[in-house]
């Protein structure tokens, strides 16, 4: 998207998923547009997908509330091996609202301070892949 | 024991909503004008001939127990008999109770490794494989470790040749096995078997050497005859048998303890009753594959170049996983399609009747990319778009253009979903 207002992250590739969302947001905090790109598997493309579709047209405050069971929910549940994608997506989600307000240096009261469980699985998935990667390449 | 339903509710709950997901799935296949199937690494089709051979021993001879004493068992007898030597045959055995049938694959490798170091336990405790190892032997070795035997593993060059070197290094008197694959199943890398075998056998004699020829067996020129190998592997399956049989090569005089008891029949590693349809699908598969042997080695390589070059000529950012020309087995394609996954890649081919495997961490259970492709040193994005292919003698030339007309569009659409993310 090339107007979008926030890009935000989140995955590894060595971990095997990787999400791009990009989000259009007005003066009045809404989302206007939303796309993703994702370097990973069905689920995580599907998890995405309607992560993107639930939030058009929603209030940051609205989207924030999002949780990765719903998404799951809505792509019609998702495997437990594959229930780090659907958290993968909301990671991503809470991550582009926060660092919209950090652009904004402005820090609405319903946005916790601390990270929520889908941020902080992200960054652990982000850590693991790290070190798995970095493991692989002393081995060699 | 009164069964916790509340306690089992949740994972029923979610198997019957996967059936649900399966369904809507195979519903969005319907209407496919062209089907390829090329998934031969994981199961495969059973040809006609080899079911109607089957077919019989189920309900109009030969069904009876092959151990007991009347007319349906004795005819077991003979038929279980017929076909191992025909197996035998074809493998370059001494005897037809070197052929030792066993549910598959995975049980042959369990039983060589399991048995040789159960058998061989007060002699020493180290065995050496190597890193690209099918599962069902790199697990066998991690499972041992419990009971104290230690396993190295000798590292590979970037088409998949174990070092030689380095396997000399690792041999010593304390070494009871080594177990390496005759052919890789995943890049299709033809082992330079007998040379290893040598080396293994000039360090310490009394070294069992175990390959896993599963992947060699009616796919190259393969023989225990030629080759100075205790126990050997092969499947029923990889050569379009049926699954669910397979056998381990012991050479007379060597020792494997069973890993499994109960009632014995005619195997004496293997208890239980003898799947006598299975055991026929089996031989009748391997009579077909090596019917024009040569003719038809020479047609899956013209196949598999066609595939091959015909995706490198189609596709760009594309590597080929493991040897070429003759140094890879007749059957195998094994690509990287970088910028995107494999395992999405998996799914919009099959919506489109192609149907393949991949590498890819997301395919897997641990979530690990193939270990083989790491071992020859593939980076993690790069096995991650790795899709594994495997042509047989009954796939037309039109099969390969339909697969060579339906991947570039397939890539593309992954590949546009991925964008520019996790792209360095």
């Amino acid at each position: 998207m090339e107007d979008a207002t926030v890009v935000a992250v989140a995955g590894n590739p060595a971990c095997g998923d990787m999400i791009t969302f990009y989000l259009k947001i007005n003066h009045q905090d809404i989302i206007e547009k939303a796309s993703f790109e994702s370097y990973g598997c069905a689920a995580n493309i599907a998890t995405s997908s309607v992560v993107t579709e639930m939030i058009k047209g929603m209030r940051l405050k609205d989207a924030w509330k999002i949780s990765w069971k719903s998404v799951a929910d809505a792509v019609g549940g998702l495997p437990s091996v594959k229930f780090h994608c659907g958290i993968l997506a909301v990671g991503a989600l809470k991550r582009a609202i926060r660092a919209y307000y950090k652009k904004k240096s402005f820090s609405p009261e319903w946005m916790p301070k601390e990270l929520s469980f889908e941020e902080k699985q992200a960054l652990e998935e982000e850590e693991l892949a790290r070190i798995l990667s970095k493991r692989m390449k002393t081995e060699e | 024991m009164i069964l916790n339903v509340e306690k089992h509710a949740l994972p029923f709950k979610g198997l019957i909503r996967m059936v649900e997901n399966v369904k809507e799935l195979l519903k969005a296949h319907e209407g496919l004008k062209h089907e390829v199937y090329l998934d031969i690494e994981n199961s495969s089709m059973v040809p006609e001939e080899v079911i109607e051979a089957m077919l019989p021993y189920y309900n109009q001879r030969a069904f009876g127990n092959p151990t007991l004493t009347h007319k349906p068992g004795w005819e077991a007898f003979e038929t279980i008999m017929e076909s191992a030597q025909k197996i035998a045959t074809f493998l370059g055995c001494k005897a037809l109770e070197e052929v030792n049938f066993t549910p598959g694959e995975t049980e042959a490798n369990n039983l060589a490794l399991m048995g040789t170091a159960f058998c061989l336990r007060e002699k020493g405790k180290k065995i050496v494989i190597s890193e690209i190892e099918p599962i069902s032997v790199l697990h066998v070795t991690e499972m041992l470790q419990k009971y104290g035997f230690t396993t190295t593993k000798i590292s590979v060059d970037s088409e998949g040749f174990v070092n030689l070197e380095k396997l000399r290094e690792a041999i010593d008197k304390e070494t009871i096995l080594v177990s390496l694959s005759t052919v890789n199943h995943e890049i299709g890398t033809i082992q330079l078997i007998k040379e290893a075998l040598e080396i293994v056998k000039d360090k310490n004699p009394d070294t069992i050497l175990h390959t896993d020829a599963s992947d060699a067996y009616g796919k190259i020129r393969f023989n225990v005859k030629d080759l100075d190998v205790d126990l050997a592997t092969v499947s029923s399956y990889k050569i379009l048998g049926p699954r669910g049989i397979g056998a381990l090569f012991v050479r007379e005089g060597i020792n494997v303890e069973r890993i499994l008891e109960g009632q014995l029949g005619t195997q004496k590693l293997w208890p239980g009753v003898e799947n006598t349809p299975l055991i026929v699908g089996f031989a009748k598969a391997s009579e077909l594959a090596f019917q024009n042997f040569e003719e038809n080695l020479n047609y899956m390589r013209k196949l598999r170049d066609k595939l091959i070059d015909g995706i490198f000529g189609r596709i760009s950012e594309v590597r080929l996983n493991g040897p070429k020309d003759d140094k890879r087995a007749s059957d195998n394609v094994n690509i990287s399609f970088l910028r995107c996954e494999g395992e999405a890649l998996t799914i919009e081919l099959s919506l489109n009747g192609v149907y393949v495997s991949s590498g890819s961490a997301c395919t897997r259970r641990l979530l690990q990319p193939s270990h083989v492709l790491v071992a020859i040193g593939r980076k993690f994005e790069e096995a991650h778009g790795s899709i594994l292919m495997k042509v047989t003698r009954y796939h037309a030339e039109e099969d390969i253009n339909y697969v060579l007309e339906t991947t570039p569009k397939a890539v593309e659409r992954i590949r546009g979903i991925v964008g520019s993310t996790g792209v360095e």
